[in-house]
């Protein structure tokens, strides 16, 4: 086990080292066999490694002391068990397809930017499975800050764009806010434990006084806002579509987003002792949902409205994980990963297709691409949670979490489901339906992606129609919810006050009713769209409910002129003026006392004489 | 004689002595003040050994004969200097042929 699982984590490491090296000397085919062949062999041990805990449950397996001073102990440790085995599973199954996508996706690239994509392809699974696998939080942090800084270099691959790199830094700054966050966190967890290792500090929560609990529960929030999108800090994501298609299907998508839901199921023990974090977590969740959702009603780039479908998605699982369900949440996670994979995969290939058009209002009728048009039917089917495609049980599981915590929230959230559906079929009858409306060009190289990229949206596509059978509900099948149960000894089964089956059949078909509604709403608006300027609500939408320009205002702006009063103020009338001043200073003093050294005997000693006769008569009046 | 006539007389010398260090200009001057000092301080030194030793002799046979001895010391002092600042005026002499301290400005360079 201990040889496995430090496998799984040095072998995209090893790729990551192989393909940045040689990205001058490798050809393309090296390249991509080896990405590719990485995260294979990681995913064939995650399987091995998900057979041995599914049988003999969860261990931790120590490697090396990584910090040692005085009485405090950091581990250099791996933690495998339940959640963080089928975290393995998603990130290098669901990383290895879009490796595989890649392959031929980035095949125009030059020979060694395709080398540099694929190392930092490989460095961020790397990363990200050091995230999962660390049994402290600060093995946890390295995989935390290590996806983060793949996620910039990802997003500013195209670095002679100014724009993207501005998107890349975004990310970058918007991340490290939370990581602020996250930070104190651990310190706080370091103080009053005495070390960070999650069983230990799962089992010494008494430790804390309820309101330090609260604090730190809160502290962990802010950084998993910050890495999974949510409000305040959710603005980097749709940004983040400048990196390449694959990427923000891997990073933005599936994986790295879902490391502060994963850091929150992680610390259930914790948070499900501070009621007020649970609820700050499930408002700002589905707050987070509501406002992405709205948001990409109006968004005409088709990976914008993806992005922010996700903000909306990491906000669902929000809302599980605040109500308490947190296996919940790790089940949306795994269907979203499948769908929205699926997604940006299949926008990818119709980017791919359209050479480079990403605006949907210049689409339409492109359902001629046969295989990704039915894989993105699939995907949005399975986003808006129609049964039995994967998203609407896990969907499904959140709102019947939510129905039985709160009322409110679970009519907000199904007005969520409602908007996800519309805005998802929007972009689908958008893209897919209707006339073409790009160049004629355009309309004349338009072909189906190769078989490298349409295998993959297949796999994918069959993975979010089955995906959500191991979470049937209780209701429908005895025993059908399977991954609740394996997640049992790490996320501790609710006692819930479970509501009638009929009263769960009834929201079933609630929600599902309200969505098939909203699909044949988007049908009859977008069936054929001609393209008008939006103004009022509409104009609000599309520009993102200003957020964006009010955080320029209210805090880039102040910041920079802040710096800016600071750097006259301060540092050039301030800091500078000293450091000149006393240099100007010591130049005018030499000036003045050069006199003294005429190089006249006489004067020296007249100054002697003078001096002496001075020393005598302070002395006498000293003495006095 | 009371003690106070050596001493007018040592401060006057020691004050001619500096006076005319300060104000002379040719170094043999200069010099001859330098000496002028020293043997001021002698005179005085031999002064106080004389006082203190009539004062004491009755305890001690050789009181205040430290004095005297410091004016031997100085006196070697002052003849080293003399050899040693005298050859130093004889080569200032037959470089610049003139003994005139304020020639002689050029450590300020």
């Amino acid at each position: 086990m201990k040889t496995i699982l430090l496998l799984i984590v040095l072998l995209p490491f090893a790729g990551f080292l192989i393909n940045g090296l040689g990205r001058k000397l490798l050809g393309k085919g090296y390249i991509a066999f080896n990405a590719c062949g990485q995260i294979l062999a990681s995913f064939v041990l995650s399987v091995v490694v998900f057979m041995t805990v599914r049988e003999t449950g969860g261990q931790v397996v120590n490697y090396f002391d990584f910090i040692s001073v005085a009485s405090l102990k950091v581990p250099f440790a791996f933690q495998v068990d339940q959640l963080s085995s089928i975290f393995l599973l998603i990130i290098t199954g669901v990383g290895f397809l879009i490796h595989v996508y890649s392959a031929s996706y980035m095949k125009e690239e030059s020979n060694e930017h395709y080398g540099r994509y694929f190392s930092y392809l490989n460095l961020f699974i790397f990363s990200m499975l050091l995230l999962v696998l660390g049994a402290n939080y600060i093995i946890m942090f390295i995989g935390w800050e290590g996806v983060g800084l793949c996620s910039y270099l990802l997003i500013g691959y195209w670095f002679r764009n100014t724009e993207y790199n501005e998107a890349a830094n975004k990310a970058f700054i918007m991340n490290r806010i939370g990581d602020l966050g996250f930070l104190i966190a651990i310190f706080w967890i370091l103080a009053k434990v005495g070390n960070a290792n999650f069983t230990d500090v799962f089992a010494s929560v008494n430790k804390f006084s309820p309101s330090e609990i609260t604090i730190v529960t809160l502290l962990l929030f802010v950084g998993a806002t910050g890495k999974s999108a949510q409000i305040p800090l959710y603005t980097w994501l749709p940004d983040a579509m400048a990196g390449p298609t694959p990427v923000s299907a891997l990073i933005h998508a599936a994986t790295m987003v879902t490391a502060g839901i994963y850091m929150v199921a992680r610390s259930n023990a914790l948070y499900s002792l501070s009621e007020l974090s649970m609820n700050v977590v499930a408002i700002v969740g589905l707050a987070t949902s509501i406002l992405a959702a709205t948001i990409a009603l109006k968004q005409n780039d088709i990976k914008k409205v993806l992005a922010y479908s996700t903000v909306s998605q990491l906000g669902y699982m929000f809302l599980a994980l605040g109500v308490g369900a947190y296996s919940t949440g790790v089940f949306h996670v795994m269907t979203h990963a499948f769908f929205k994979a699926l997604l940006f995969l299949g926008a990818g290939s119709v980017i791919h297709a359209m050479g480079g058009e990403q605006d949907i209002r210049k689409m339409g009728g492109l359902s001629r691409l046969k295989i990704t048009s039915i894989t993105f039917l699939v995907g949005c089917i399975a986003i808006a949670g129609i049964p039995p495609f994967s998203g609407f049980f896990s969907k499904d599981a959140i709102l019947l979490a939510a129905f039985e915590h709160n009322k409110i929230l679970y009519a907000v959230a199904l007005f969520g489901a409602m908007l996800t559906a519309y805005y998802m079929f929007r972009l689908f009858f958008l893209t897919f339906t209707g006339k073409f409306r790009g160049t004629e060009e355009q309309e004349h190289d338009l072909h189906e992606s190769p078989p490298a990229m349409t295998i993959v949206l297949v796999i994918l596509a069959v993975l979010s129609i089955i995906g959500g059978f191991i979470g049937i509900p209780d209701v429908i099948m005895k025993g059908g919810d399977k991954l609740t149960q394996f997640l049992a000894p790490v996320i501790p089964l609710k006692a819930e006050e479970a509501v009638s089956s009929s009263t769960e059949f009834s929201l079933m078909a609630l929600s599902t009713g309200l969505v098939v509604v909203a699909i044949v709403f988007a049908w009859f608006r977008f069936r054929k769209y001609e393209f008008k300027p939006s103004k009022g609500l509409g104009k609000f939408l599309e520009n993102k409910w200003y957020v964006d320009e009010f955080y320029d205002t209210v805090i880039v702006r102040p910041l920079n002129k802040l710096g800016e009063v600071l750097n006259e103020g301060l540092e050039k009338s301030g800091i500078d003026a000293l450091v000149n001043g006393i240099g100007k200073a010591v130049q005018y003093g030499g000036r003045q006392l050069r006199w003294l050294q005429s190089g006249q005997v006489g004067s020296y000693v007249l100054l002697m004489v003078v001096s002496i006769v001075l020393f005598f008569v302070l002395q006498f009046f000293l003495r006095k | 004689m009371p003690i106070n006539y050596y001493i007018f007389l040592s401060i006057a010398l020691f004050v001619i002595g500096i006076i005319g260090v300060l104000t002379r200009r040719n170094a043999i001057i200069i010099f001859m003040c330098i000496e002028l000092m020293l043997n001021a301080v002698n005179l005085m030194l031999v002064a106080f050994s004389k006082m203190h030793h009539l004062a004491n002799v009755a305890k001690d046979a050789s009181a205040g004969i430290d004095g005297q001895l410091f004016v031997f010391f100085i006196m070697v002092v002052a003849a080293a200097e003399v050899s040693v600042g005298l050859a130093i005026i004889v080569m200032m002499y037959r470089n610049i042929h003139s003994v005139d301290v304020n020639f002689l400005n050029r450590l300020k360079h």
